[in-house]
């Protein structure tokens, strides 16, 4: 069959999923609404960002929740260039993960700079918030270079 | 630090927050959409399939290993891997093999007024259920083995879609033993 006798259509699959948050997510979303950044501590004092309900190593409930830093350093990271038409970012960015002063583990985000010249690993950034902020990831709006 | 068999309510009253949230609403819940945008080019069978549909026809395929009529058409025997090109016609009419009462509408079907029926139709000659509204009866006499029959959209409104049958609407026929209604394909053809 020719190419141009093919039936075809646009089909858009779309699930609107609210998901419950519990506790442990709750607080943190909630701390990004508010503007602060939290972790979680396990019973050796380390501390995970973002933190989790409970230990992924002895899978031990965990409870102690702690203000981490708004600024960390870049661990590794890919560009991305062109944005997929559904990423929260119009425009090419760096996707690392951060881990914050205060944090054990790296958390995923954004680094807005303009070119990949710009990133190395181990560079430090700083959190960007936004103006509006509802309780999820995209309160903040990524992270920039810190000024050295 | 804490109990490792704390069950999960009490490990919500035992979280501890910061100072900074002491008193705020928590977030509760976070929307997560997904959405997948598809360009759906059918397959080689589906095209075939859906030019027939908008003449009213319904086609099957008739597996070369042991006969089983499979609707819509997609080519292969799914049991087994194997291809298949042998194609029949099908009847507009067949049995409700089991179906599904909904009484909540869901998001973006706003054209589905509830409760709705919706059932898997076995139509006469397949061996495996159709997807179908059942409508033209009250909610409660739907039942399996229930003899049905097509109605279609008016001629003009026909076209290589999913959408040409309106609803399968009750034959009057006497049922088909629950026994026997349903789907069958799975079993083989051979134990009856």
């Amino acid at each position: 069959m020719a190419e141009s006798e093919l039936l075809r259509a646009d089909l858009v699959v779309e699930y609107p999923f609210t998901r419950s948050t519990g506790p442990v997510v709750g607080a943190f979303l909630t701390g990004l609404r508010e503007g602060i950044l939290l972790g979680i501590q396990r019973r050796d004092g380390t501390v995970l960002v973002p933190p989790t309900e409970y230990d992924p190593v002895t899978s031990e409930p965990l409870t102690e929740m702690v203000e981490v830093g708004q600024a960390g350093v870049v661990e590794t990271w890919t560009w991305v260039d062109p944005p997929r038409p559904q990423s929260p970012w119009e425009v090419p960015h760096a996707l690392a993960m951060i881990r914050l002063d205060g944090a054990d583990t790296a958390m995923l985000h954004g680094v807005l700079v303009d070119s990949p010249t710009e990133m190395t690993t181990g560079m430090r950034v700083r959190a960007v918030w936004a103006d509006q902020r509802v309780g999820h990831i995209a309160d903040l709006d990524g992270f920039r270079p810190e000024a050295s | 630090m804490t109990d490792p068999d704390i069950p999960p309510r009490a490990l919500a009253e035992a979280v501890v927050t910061p100072e900074a949230l002491a008193g705020l609403e928590p977030v509760r819940s976070v929307r997560t959409p997904i959405r997948l945008v598809y360009d759906f080019v059918p397959s080689a069978a589906a095209q075939a399939y859906l030019r027939a549909y908008a003449e009213k026809r319904i086609l099957g395929h008739r597996s070369p290993v042991d006969g089983a009529v499979f609707v819509p058409p997609r080519g292969v025997d799914p049991r087994h891997g194997t291809a298949i090109d042998e194609t029949v016609d099908l009847a507009d009419t067949g049995h409700v093999g089991n179906f599904c009462v909904t009484h909540l509408p869901i998001p973006g079907r706003d054209d589905l007024e509830v409760p709705y029926v919706s059932a898997w139709i076995h139509l006469d000659g397949a061996d495996i259920g159709f997807l179908g509204l059942v409508a033209g009866c009250a909610t409660e006499e739907v039942r399996i083995g229930m003899r049905v029959r097509a109605v279609w959209k008016p001629d003009e409104q026909l076209g290589p879609t999913a959408e040409n049958v309106l609803y399968w609407e009750p034959s009057g026929e006497p049922d088909v033993p629950v026994g026997r209604a349903g789907n069958r394909a799975w079993r083989g053809r051979t134990d009856g």
